[in-house]
């Protein structure tokens, strides 16, 4: 198996090939990236691609220095060592939806291609799947249910929460759906990079078969468990002896939640703040405008100063979008918390049930003991009747013992498989999270350190421009 | 509105001015480092009293003219940026405020220092303490005596808004900021610096404000009985211009302190998130084991921009606004010397309207005093000019400064803030590199 990097520029019918780099190093991860020009040897390089038609169609990735990149973060890549997946496309579809009434929706395209060339030696065409988000929350609901123990990753929010005032909470906003196609890419890359995940063949159906997928996945009759579970999960139960690891994790579960989302309100509101001031400095701009117009030696430093005050008040706009890409990585890691929280709770219930059918086993073993002796140890209705009506016949008897027997036999195999289930269950839950944990202490350090690159860029703007400002008072 | 070549004055009885014996001609000290001395060699021939150029009689328009000389020399030795007409013998300083508690009332003195060269000085340097009130009574003393030139504002008298703390250190730190402009700029005014009022204020012990300087009191009031009734003809073009300037620059400046407010109310409820945004962080940091320290960075990161944004602040209010509102005031001064000046030429304009006919009537000739009215709005009208000048040159000055610092503190801002999130960056990074060996590892 070798790894490569594909470079090429997507238009919007096909894509160009610029060239196939294979190289050598090992653990290389590498990711989807269509670029114009890259360095290798240790350059640290962030692209950001502005231009709004190629926006569309050209995800942003990081590369660093051993090469890897969005995918380097993403483990042991499985799936992603086969094939290449990135979500390139959005598009707004209508049609007439179940009672008749039409539909706006926006569709995603999935694009697959192999990484090794075919049985020819060529590099086979490249695999492209629309799909909505509904049909994403699908995948994600059986995969949750398939594997209840994996911390599941997270969709995009469904709708635009924690906005700041200026951007749209419209689901066909642009920007949102911009930011929704990247969402989208990042969930596909994550499960695709999965030890377990990876392997699952509706995740590969979905990826690569258009028509018909979902059926298959109904088929598979999660739907079922997915509702008796989710009423299960909703239940308030007790656990008598609960996992302390797991209650662990999940009171950081809750935790982790708490503070993801009150840190995106508080960014929020700070958004909104900033955002004023640095409008209000607009009028300046205007002011010095009009002084200038009487003024006759200091009018033109006044004039060229107010443009750049003028400038200064319009690059908060930028400065604030380029901000939600910080804000949506702590949006995924406030529904990681969810999803964690999920696994424990799965646990919990697993237990419950165990302790279920051990109790259920205790009684019947009991009742069994009591009808082979004779002796009653507990109160039972039973017991009462055979008192007063006098002892039932010994046909009768026989016949309870049995079924008690078949009963208490199944009874034990039901605790065993339980227990199996619950251990198991327990087990890979544990290693699952110290993934995920490992991910996340990863992934939020290098939210955080971009989140400063950002400040840093800021802090720069403003200087800039305040002493273009300065030169033109000093000229005054 | 340079002062080109010098008019002659076109009332009776005056030379014109290239005839006159040039003040500064008997010096050869024209360039000389103290230029007091020939300040006092033009000016050494008359009353002590009569120095400040009141418009009396003969020394009236030798001070303009002397003025008028002097603008003319320095033309030839710096441009723009020195104010020609300054003196540099006379330096004053205010500050060292301190709080005076007395049984019927409390108050704040500040120490006025002097030193100078002039010989109207009995000793090189002085020192008293004066309160406000004294500021204002030199204020009006000069306005009454010297009606025809443009006396500089005093910081606001009443403190309306009830919220501020008369004896507050920020309001005082302002206050004594803006009376030392004041006297400075009096200090620095070619004739407003003669006036006895002025050396009164920085030498005597005890003001006793009741005793005038009856001499005086009675020249400034000949200008101030302008009667009304007066209806002015035409205005000189320049002075129209003039008040439209100061109309519309008033009303740019009124917008400026208003938007200045409201960037400070923004900026504080930005402090309040801000605030509040750097404890999530450190909560935050209180759960996680690997994440505490850059999540505790951060935090420290934001409390640190803060900080800075609070200095940016308090800089916009303390030394922003209160220039601000000082050039209003400073604006309305001049809009009430324009007004004098309107006044005065109604009055010239009207008595001659009235000696004119009389003369067709009955063939008497015009009075002295109208000839007399015509030389008063003629040295109006140049001294105000020439105030003007200095004005403008000042006021370009002051907002030159003024901007340029508003400019300093914001860039003085994101300069805190970048350092602080460098600084971080490198904790963070190194924190990652440091990670990644151990996990190779």
């Amino acid at each position: 198996m070798h790894f490569g990097l594909l470079i090429s520029i997507k238009f919007p019918q096909n894509i160009l090939e610029l060239t196939h780099v294979p190289l050598p190093f090992s653990n290389l991860k590498f990711i989807n990236i269509f670029l114009f020009f890259i360095g290798f040897s240790g350059i640290h390089t962030v692209m950001r691609i502005k231009s709004a038609h190629i926006k569309q169609q050209l995800s942003r990735c990081v590369i660093r220095e051993d090469g890897g990149g969005r995918t380097g973060r993403f483990g042991g890549s499985r799936l992603l060592r086969r094939m290449e997946i990135c979500v390139s496309e959005a598009e707004k579809r209508s049609c007439r939806n179940a009672v008749s009434m039409l539909e706006t929706f926006t569709v995603y395209l999935i694009e697959t291609r192999p990484l090794e060339p075919t049985a020819d030696g060529r590099n086979s065409s490249p695999d492209s799947v629309w799909r909505r988000y509904s049909e994403f929350e699908l995948l994600r609901n059986y995969l949750i249910i398939s594997y209840p123990y994996i911390v599941m990753p997270p969709l995009p929010e469904k709708r635009a929460e924690f906005v700041w005032h200026k951007l749209s909470a419209d689901n066909m906003d642009p920007d949102f759906v911009e930011r929704r196609r990247v969402g989208l890419e990042n969930f596909l890359l994550r499960v695709a990079s999965h030890s377990v995940l990876s392997n699952d063949k509706i995740l590969h159906h979905f990826l690569t078969k258009e028509q018909g997928w979902k059926d298959l996945v109904h088929e598979t009759g999660f739907q079922a468990k997915a509702d008796s579970r989710l009423r299960a999960l909703n239940a308030i139960f007790r656990v008598r002896s609960p996992n302390k690891h797991l209650m662990e994790v999940k009171h950081y579960s809750d935790e982790l939640q708490s503070y993801t989302s009150q840190l995106l309100r508080a960014r929020t509101r700070v958004a909104d703040r900033l955002y004023a001031v640095y409008k209000v400095h607009g009028n300046y701009g205007r002011i010095f405008s009009e002084w200038s117009v009487i003024e006759k030696e200091m009018g033109d430093g006044l004039q060229s100063a107010g443009h750049h005050i003028d400038a200064y008040a319009a690059s908060i706009d930028d400065i604030l979008e380029e901000e939600e890409h910080y804000a949506d990585q702590l949006k995924e890691y406030l529904f990681y918390a969810e999803a964690l929280r999920a696994v424990c709770r799965k646990h919990e219930l697993t237990q419950f049930e165990l302790e279920m059918a051990s109790q259920d086993l205790i009684s019947k073993k009991q009742q069994r003991e009591e009808l082979a002796t004779g002796i009653v140890r507990t109160f039972s209705f039973k017991g009462i009747t055979n008192k007063i009506f006098g002892q039932e016949a010994p046909e009768q008897r026989e016949a309870r013992l049995n079924l008690l027997e078949e009963l208490t036999s199944e009874g034990e195999e039901a605790v065993k498989e339980k227990t199996a289930e619950c251990d198991e269950h327990a087990e890979r839950a544990v290693t699952d999270i110290l993934q995920f944990k490992e991910q996340k202490d990863k992934d939020l350090q290098e939210a955080l350190i971009s989140y400063a690159l950002m400040q840093i860029s800021m802090c720069k703007k403003g200087i800039q421009v305040w002493s273009n400002a300065r030169e033109c008072f000093l000229k005054m | 509105m340079s002062v080109g070549a010098p008019r002659g004055l076109a009332s009776s009885g005056q030379k014109l001015i290239t005839e006159m014996l040039h003040p500064l001609s008997a010096a050869e000290e024209q360039l000389s480092p103290w230029p007091d001395v020939t300040i006092s060699v033009g000016v050494e021939k008359q009353e002590p009293g009569l120095t400040n150029g009141t418009p009396v009689e003969m020394s009236n328009p030798a001070s303009t003219l002397q003025l008028i000389d002097r603008l003319q020399l320095d033309d030839e030795l710096e441009a723009d940026t020195q104010d020609p007409s300054e003196t540099h013998d006379l330096f004053v300083t205010v500050d060292d405020p301190k709080k005076h508690v007395l049984t019927m009332e409390t108050y704040i003195t500040y120490r006025v220092s002097t030193k100078t060269t002039r010989i109207e000085f009995d000793l090189p340097e002085y020192c008293v303490r004066r309160r406000y009130q004294d500021f204002d009574w030199l204020r009006t003393k000069l306005e009454d005596s010297q009606p025809t030139h443009l006396i500089p504002p005093l910081p606001e008298k009443f403190v309306m808004k009830g919220v501020v703390d008369r004896f507050s250190e920020e309001f005082v730190e302002t206050r004594m900021k803006a009376l030392d402009k004041f006297l400075k700029r009096v200090a620095d005014h070619p004739v407003l610096s003669f006036n006895p009022h002025l050396n009164a204020f920085l030498t005597a012990k005890d003001l006793n404000k009741r005793q005038g300087l009856a001499l005086l009191t009675k020249v400034g009031e000949s200008v101030k009985h302008v009667t009304g009734g007066y209806k002015l003809r035409a205005r000189p073009s320049e002075f129209c211009a003039m008040g439209e300037y100061l109309d519309t620059f008033s009303q740019k400046l009124g917008t400026l302190d208003r938007i200045a407010q409201r960037i400070l109310k923004e900026q504080s409820e930005y402090l309040t998130e801000l605030r509040e945004y750097s404890s999530v962080y450190s909560s935050w940091a209180g759960s996680e084991e690997q994440l505490q320290r850059p999540l505790e960075g951060v935090a420290g990161c934001v409390t640190t921009c803060c900080g800075a944004m609070e200095d940016l602040s308090d800089s916009t209010s303390q030394d922003f606004l209160p220039v601000l509102r000082e050039y209003v005031l400073y604006i309305e001064s001049m809009k009430n010397v324009l007004r004098k000046r309107d006044q005065s030429q109604a009055e010239y304009e009207g008595r001659l309207e009235a000696a004119v006919l009389r003369k067709q009537e009955d063939r008497t000739p015009i009075p002295v005093e109208v000839e007399k009215c015509q030389d008063k709005v003629e040295c109006f009208n140049a001294d105000l000019k020439a105030d003007w000048e200095r004005w403008q040159r000042n006021k370009r000055q002051d907002f030159k400064q003024l901007l340029t610092g508003m400019a300093d503190k914001n860039i003085n801002y994101y300069e805190k803030c970048q350092a602080a999130w460098e600084s971080l960056l490198t904790v963070l990074q190194d924190k990652q590199t440091e990670d990644k060996t151990s996990e190779t590892n």
